[in-house]
């Protein structure tokens, strides 16, 4: 079946298999493999994106159900080739290492700091507790987050 | 599909860097293995056992080579060359051929248009198994990988007062986000270009080039993004099946596995139980610690011999032990294979081991951090193998600095329950909880041990560019795995040739450089540093020969091989060292660690931990408070959450909603100190840093939760059962 769904302000289309979640057709059929595929069921937050919004793993929607909708995600938060605050704040606290689950941890910060623009520890520790990180241990993490809230 | 040449623009050793792949990082761009994409490329799928133990009478492929998409269903008759691999043996076989010998074995192959597709046809290949009884039980196993007993000093020796006790570890799983994945592509010459996370190329070429009945300069491996390694992506997991499906179909050929696939893709901590006994003098000082220590090694060898050498020559604790009698055993079964994790045999015994000093000191009604600085070892004394300490080991420093961070008072109540056991499922309005405070202490080996010829390259070309500029491009195979070794390059780069304008990393593959070795054993930052210091230092000779300048399109190109000081292999008899030290160096961390328990529910909270960390010189700070704070983490999950469940060797939680690992609301913050005394034999002083935090912090975690408790605890995971009904 054919999509049409808008990606990080772009019109975009693809023909897709039914069961095709979101996540399989940003990866494969548009190019866009920044969400990454690391359980499939929801549990580590790696695909997080934006659906008209509101967070959400790519890997949970299918990829009919974004269709006629607005999709965000980590290749379309930085303007003219700029980063976004968020992306600068975890490349310059060590927030990243092996790196694999920075896209959604950025996105799902994103969406933190629009809904609470200056959060507390405990709001942080909550909001980001749906995406696993293996390597950091997330406090440079939570560095990130507060520098980005501060900026 | 190789990642473009990365440019370091700032930096020099010892300095916070920014890491060079952080923009890329951040983006989305950095392309990992499973973001991988060639024109025309196919999708490879394995087939594997739903048993832990059968035989295989036959495979039949007919029905899935018909089925819609699908161009090559392969059995271990297509392996073109040696049917089997492995990392120390070559026990493992490439596709099963008349057995399987555990959960998830890899039988068969298949390539398709879509990964779909390949996932029906792999569930349509029929494999006729007469299942067997599984050896799931460590101590009923017949076959030993390795045994190995240290006997020092007088193996009998009495104490005044002694302890004793039995632990046991489950098995834990590197769990690194990034699943198993890479591409295979056909150079159209008979040969293959392997793009693949991984933790050492040349040793994945050396093992797949025999087993696709090829020349090595056939076999080209180029590291792509790796998502997270831990010791999992030590052995080989998709490399030869993803070659041997692009040869068959002339393709390039990709293969991702999921979650539930890669707890069966690649091998595990190796789960333990030890029994130990410790003899002191009235005083406090050891007299003997006689400890028997039992590896599931599961199905193959692995680097299994490797980790029961590790368990055993650490398994005192970095203290000064007259006499012992430490007996260890790996052995073979049916359960999931078990081999390298972040801190390699020695997290099993540093749990055992440190929980016997706290009951040591309870007994000898000493503080425990005392009883640890009276038995601390230090230069010039003796390990249970006989191997002196030579370079440096400042346990007494690192206790002293560990146990003078203050930890914070109790947090008062009420509070929000978020910062509560339970925490956001507010369980408890805090009547049952109740707080600990625990220490303990640990050390392991830096780089390769008895006698493996443990070396490194790196080659550096420096060119002038267009401008007249100087740049210095640095070839190095060393895996970039998350640790920041990329970063040691540059750094290391800079600090040698100042008068360079740029570095530039060229990407990582066999192509181009010697082995770097392996990214393991805490060996990648002190082996690089050495080998990319000594190529940077030729190409400073040979332009100081050509007067101190290059003209553009002029150039040096200076290739080096590093070595430590060789070691040799411990006596398979006594366990002592033989020509000479068995282990390279070593690296020690003490931690001190807050918990609280909710003693109703045996839900569990750390709410703190401090922690002071040998680390020889920290090369890039940042990066090493990053370590101990990622290496507390994996220590955390094992001591509370993290075990692969089995049942007759039959993985039960292959996911991550059933393998938990420590979420943002686990971690307490983890304030570390650097305590840095240089190892004189190292470059810059430089130990590695990654895997002393994993040794020390389970054993930290559980002296905490038993001073909770009052309960000995003597399992890892922790569960509620454990802890509940006080």
């Amino acid at each position: 079946m054919r999509v049409a769904l808008t990606v990080n302000g772009e019109p975009m289309e693809a023909e897709v298999w039914e069961g095709e979640s979101l996540l399989y057709a940003l990866r494969e059929h548009l190019g866009l493999p920044g969400s990454k595929n690391a359980c499939e069921q929801g549990e580590c937050g790696s695909c997080s994106v934006l659906l008209d919004g509101t967070l959400v793993c790519a890997c949970l929607v299918l990829a009919a159900q974004a269709d006629g909708h607005e999709v965000v995600t980590v290749e379309g938060l930085g303007a003219d080739g700029s980063l976004h605050p968020v992306q600068e704040a975890f490349a310059t606290t060590g927030a990243v290492q092996c790196g694999f689950c920075t896209p959604g941890l950025i996105v799902a910060t994103v969406d933190l700091l629009a809904r609470v623009p200056d959060p507390s520890d405990d709001e942080i520790r909550e909001a980001l507790s749906g995406n696993l990180c293996r390597c950091t241990g997330y406090a440079k993490i939570f560095d990130a987050v507060r520098m980005a809230a501060g900026s | 599909m190789s990642a473009p040449s990365r440019r370091l623009e700032l930096g020099r050793v010892g300095e916070s860097v920014r890491r060079i792949d952080a923009i890329p990082k951040v983006t989305g761009e950095f392309a990992y293995a499973s973001d991988l994409f060639a024109a025309g490329m196919l999708f490879g799928h394995t087939v594997r056992s739903p048993h832990s133990a059968a035989q295989v009478k036959g495979v039949s492929t007919m029905e899935a080579k018909g089925m819609p998409g699908v161009h090559a269903v392969l059995t271990h008759r297509d392996v073109p060359g040696e049917k089997r691999y492995g990392l120390e043996f070559p026990d493992q076989p490439v596709l099963a051929m008349d057995e399987v010998r555990y959960f998830g074995e890899p039988v068969a192959l298949v390539a398709a248009e879509h990964p779909e597709q390949a996932r029906r046809a792999a569930a349509a290949v029929q494999v006729d198994y007469i299942p067997q009884k599984p050896v799931a039980d460590a101590e009923k196993a017949k076959e030993a990988v390795r045994e190995l007993t240290i006997r020092h000093g007088d193996v009998d020796a009495a104490g005044e007062v002694t302890v004793s006790g039995y632990y046991e570890l489950g098995i834990q799983d590197q769990a690194f986000l990034g699943p198993e994945s890479g591409l295979a592509v056909p150079d159209g010459k008979g040969g293959v270009d392997i793009y693949v996370a991984t933790q050492w190329l040349h040793v994945d070429r050396d093992q797949v080039a025999p087993c696709l009945g090829l020349p090595p300069s056939q076999v080209r491996i180029h590291l792509a993004g790796v998502g997270g390694a831990f010791g999992g992506r030590e052995d080989l997991s998709m490399q030869i099946h993803g070659a041997m499906l692009a040869l068959q179909t002339n393709r390039p050929v990709k293969m991702v596995y999921n979650r539930e696939e890669s707890f069966a893709g690649h091998v595990h901590r190796h789960p333990a139980r030890i029994w130990a006994e410790h003899r002191a003098t009235r005083d406090g000082k050891l007299t003997n610690v006689r400890m028997k220590i039992l590896l599931d090694g599961g199905a193959y060898a692995s680097s299994s011999t490797a980790v029961c050498s590790n368990a055993a020559s650490f398994a005192a604790g970095p203290y000064n032990v007259p006499n012992a009698l430490i007996e260890c055993r790996a052995v073979f079964t049916n359960n999931p294979p078990c081999g390298a994790m972040r801190g390699f045999g020695a997290v099993q015994t540093c749990f055992a081991a440190e929980a016997q000093m706290d009951k040591l000191a309870v007994a000898l009604e000493m503080d425990p951090v005392e009883l640890r600085i009276k038995n601390a070892i230090a230069q010039g004394d003796t390990l249970p193998t006989g191997q002196r300490i030579e370079g440096s080991l400042p346990v007494e420093e690192v206790l002293r600095r560990c146990a003078a961070i203050p930890e914070p008072d109790a947090e008062e109540l009420p509070r929000d329950p978020i910062r509560l056991p339970g925490g956001a499922g507010n369980t408890t309005r805090g009547d049952g909880v109740r707080r600990g405070v625990g220490f303990a202490l640990g050390y392991k080996n830096i780089c390769y041990s008895e006698g493996f010829d443990d070396y490194c390259a790196a080659r550096v070309r420096l060119y002038a560019d267009a401008g007249g500029d100087l740049i210095a491009e640095v070839h190095s195979a060393a895996a970039e795995v998350g640790q920041g070794v990329v970063n040691i390059i540059g750094q290391v780069a800079r600090t040698e040739l100042p008068e360079i304008a740029d570095v530039v990393i060229a990407p990582h593959s066999t192509a181009a450089v010697g082995s770097a070795g392996s990214s393991s054993a805490s060996r990648q930052t002190w082996m690089t540093a050495g080998a990319v210091r000594a190529a940077c230092l030729a190409v400073r000779d040979e332009l100081e020969r050509r007067g101190g300048s290059l003209a553009p399109g002029d150039e040096i190109d200076e290739e080096r091989v590093y070595r430590h000081r060789q070691t040799s292999p411990l006596d398979p008899e006594t366990g002592q060292i033989t020509t000479g030290p068995a282990h390279v160096a070593f690296a020690c961390a003490a931690m001190k660690v807050v918990v609280e328990v909710d003693v109703e529910l045996g839900l569990t909270r750390v709410v703190w931990v401090g922690t002071a960390q040998d680390v020889g010189k920290a090369m890039n700070p940042q990066a090493v408070s990053g370590q101990i704070e990622g290496g507390t983490a994996q220590g955390l999950g094992l001591a509370l959450m993290e075990e692969i469940q089995t049942k007759d060797g039959l993985i039960t939680n292959a996911s991550f909603t059933d393998y938990l690992i420590p979420t943002a609301l686990d971690m307490p913050p983890v304030i570390s100190e650097l305590v840095e005394e240089p190892e004189l034999a190292a470059p810059y002083g430089a130990k590695g840093v990654g895997e002393p935090p994993t040794v020390v912090s389970t054993a930290a975690i559980l002296s905490a939760l038993r001073n909770a408790t009052g309960r000995e605890l003597n399992r890892v995971p922790v569960k509620p059962d454990d802890i509940v009904g006080l």
